[in-house]
């Protein structure tokens, strides 16, 4: 209370010489200052304290004395494990990017079709978003299971020499996973680009008619340009799913066979609560931030950087 | 006067509250069927005595279960009691004082001179203190044979690790898998020590996980383990099970061979109510070196505020080693006791052979005993990998091992 009863006697006589802009709206700022406090100490505190901590030798318990410098790095990057993980990592979430808006938009501009019975096509493909991954993965490992799975079903029906088990087979493993997650996750896109697609003005439509441009192409040049900031939305949603994919592995293959399947984020968890080894399990998700911050800063420089010149 | 009575009353509440006993929740990971079967004994004892046991099974193995039981005692939410292995893994987690130190109730039960071998208690010793009850030894040097799949072959069942390997050919050929594996981390890991105990011996053994021997881990005599663990690997080929209950489950219906697995899976053989000597074989050290090593389960109690809880923890401590207990819970569990003073004759074949092993002293620290759980997790990457790709030469597994090791604390 006492907060907005003195807000406007501050800014009144500063207001009155000179626009003070500190003081500008500040009931807005005052409210703000938890979340700015948040941001600092939760997000900023702790990832410094992170960062550093992956410069010791904690184990079970965070040693801050115990400094090794680089230490952990170099065993990271000499771990096996960790290579299959990020690697794994690059293969799940350029595929799952690309297949996730690819068949998000397709399904979208199906739906916008006007077609009869969206509202039930609607609710079907966004149904599996409803799950959690770890539902999604168990379901998988029993559809992708050799026995009781597609490939059983299809032997059954006499095809013998049908195979189709990539859970089990190394190579291809991370496949596997895919489809589970793109299953998951692709109705969500889908129904956020149909949002897209819904914001667009139908005079556009009509002019594009008129002039006889067929439809795909009205979608590829002129409606997809115009849905830029829904695009940016969608990528970042997916992003995130894909730096974050743990559960799903675990649930569906626990990172094999062998190390096959492992992710980052799996390494993570291990190697600090299983392995009691803090130290490692901070410095490779100090790779994981910096592995973000990778894609995110230039992507930043060029969104936010640009608009300020024009 | 009406303030002095409700006064009164509340005390003398307080106080029946303190006579009746209290609520311990108990943390473990035995979810199997013999395992639950095995654990409940404990309740059953422990409710007797007008406490009550809150049992808090986590499902998974150990690898799930004890991330979960250190982050809750570590964030302030500690269980009253938790099983964990004795040795390394608590070792912090003492040494920060979150444990409650049990030594007055090791006194004045005598476990220094009831417990056996004495390398188990020395595993729950910090600074002279006694921070755990073990409660059984588990041996991983076993391997499981199964009649129905041999007979069905038409060979022999075999006496030692060789004889298993030369019937692997006919195990396939009858469509049988020779070796059944279960593909988590922890047992490739657990196997392959089992095969280096049993193939290279247990001073090798020794030399590489006790003293760290890097230059014994590269040699020549742990090229040949490897080499075998390598034929393992193919014999397991065609295993494709995770959980090790499911592996074992595969040896008791006859469609594998055998499972190389620690004592526990003995549990699973009595549940199915199979007989030892009849319907399976057991080996103790793979038929080669007959050993047990004395890893196992033991129950930390982490400290809490309330004097209440922490009478119910030592009690709970002391009823772990009685006699009684230790009888049912281990005929139950398949697992040897912790003292050597009690009357096992009711225990089955297999366990009689471990008896016997135990008595004569044969005997090998176990691997959480003597590698901390970073090193752990390192040789289980490892192996996890080698098992489970058929193209990982043998040398460049042993490469990584030695440099494992080397770096090993």
């Amino acid at each position: 209370m006492a907060v907005t009863d003195g807000a406007p006697m501050m800014s009144s006589p500063t207001s009155s010489k000179r626009p003070n802009r500190l003081f500008k709206n500040l009931t807005a700022k005052i409210a703000t200052i938890p979340m700015i406090f948040t941001a600092l100490v939760v997000f900023i505190g702790c990832t410094v304290w992170t960062i550093y901590h992956s410069f010791t030798k904690s184990k079970l318990l965070p040693a801050p004395e115990k400094w090794v410098g680089l230490d952990q790095y170099e065993r990271l990057w000499s771990t096996r494990r960790w290579l299959v993980s990020i690697e794994n990592l690059a293969i799940y979430g350029f595929c799952s990017l690309v297949l996730s808006l690819v068949i998000g938009f397709t399904l979208a501009a199906l739906l916008d079709r006007k077609i009869r019975g969206e509202g039930i096509f609607r609710t079907i493909f966004l149904y599996p978003f409803a799950l959690s991954f770890i539902v999604t993965g168990l379901v998988w490992q029993w559809i992708l299971n050799p026995q009781f799975g597609i490939q059983g079903v299809v032997q059954r029906w006499g095809w013998d020499s049908f195979t189709f088990d990539p859970l089990n087979n190394a190579n291809i493993v991370i496949y596997g996973i895919l489809i589970a997650g793109i299953w998951q996750g692709s109705g969500f896109i889908m129904v956020i680009l149909l949002a897209g697609l819904r914001g667009i003005d139908e005079d556009i439509w009509k002019a594009s008619r008129v002039e006889g441009i067929p439809a795909w192409k009205t979608y590829i040049f002129i409606i997809i340009p115009m849905m830029r900031p829904i695009f940016v939305t969608a990528l970042v949603l997916i992003a995130a799913g894909i730096i974050k994919v743990y559960d799903l592995i675990v649930a569906q293959t626990s990172g094999g066979p062998g190390i096959s399947s492992e992710v980052p984020a799996k390494y993570v968890i291990e190697k600090m609560f299983q392995s009691q080894n803090l130290g490692q399990g901070f410095a490779a998700s100090t790779m994981m931030l910096l592995s973000v911050l990778v894609v995110l800063i230039p992507w930043a420089y060029l969104e936010f950087g640009g608009k300020r010149r024009d | 006067m009406n303030y002095y009575k409700t006064t009164t009353a509340a005390v003398a509440f307080c106080a029946a509250g303190a006579v009746s006993a209290a609520e311990l929740e108990v943390t473990h990971w035995w979810t199997s069927g013999g395992e639950a079967a095995a654990v409940s004994e404990f309740a059953k004892a422990f409710d007797a005595t007008g406490n009550t046991w809150v049992d808090g099974a986590i499902a998974g193995s150990g690898g799930t279960a004890r991330p979960i039981i250190v982050s809750r005692i570590i964030g302030g939410d500690p269980m009253h009691a938790t099983q964990l292995n004795h040795g390394r893994q608590a070792e912090e987690l003492i040494e920060a004082g979150l444990m409650l130190d049990l030594t007055d109730v090791a006194e004045a039960e005598g476990w220094t001179d009831l417990v056996n071998p004495t390398s188990l208690l020395d595993s729950c010793t910090v600074d002279g203190k006694i921070y755990c009850a073990p409660v059984n030894i588990h041996s991983w040097q076993w391997i499981w044979l199964s009649h129905q799949a041999y007979a069905d072959a038409g060979v022999a069942v075999p006496s030692n690790w060789d004889e298993f390997v030369s019937s692997a050919k006919a195990l396939e050929d009858a469509g049988k898998i020779p070796l059944a594996m279960g593909q988590q981390a922890w047992q490739s890991s657990g196997a392959f020590g089992v095969i280096n105990v049993a193939v290279g011996g247990p001073d090798l053994w020794n030399k590489i996980n006790v003293e760290k021997d890097a230059e014994a881990a590269a040699g020549p005599e742990m090229a040949k383990v490897f080499e075998a663990a390598s034929a393992a690997r193919a014999m397991a080929a065609n295993s494709k099970v995770q959980d090790w209950n499911q592996a074992t489950n595969l040896v008791i219906t006859g469609q594998a061979g055998g499972q190389v697995m620690g004592d526990w899976a003995q549990g699973e053989f009595q549940v199915a109510g199979q007989v030892a000597g009849q319907d399976y074989t057991c080996l103790p050290g793979l038929g080669v070196n007959e050993i047990i090593s004395t890893g196992g389960d033991a129950f930390y109690f982490p400290k809490q505020d309330d004097p209440e809880i922490e009478a119910a923890q030592k009690e709970l401590a002391k009823l772990l080693l009685s006699p009684e207990v230790q009888v049912n819970f281990n005929l139950k569990k398949g697992s040897l006791p912790v003292r050597g003073d009690i009357d096992l004759s009711s225990a089955n074949d297999c366990m009689k052979k471990g008896l016997e092993i135990l008595a004569a002293g044969s005997i090998l620290q176990s691997g959480d005993q003597v590698l901390s759980a970073d090193t752990t997790g390192q040789i289980e990457d490892l192996m996890v990998e080698f098992w489970n790709d058929q193209s990982y030469s043998a040398a460049d597994a042993q490469a990584k091992y030695a440099e494992i090791i080397a770096a090993a604390d």
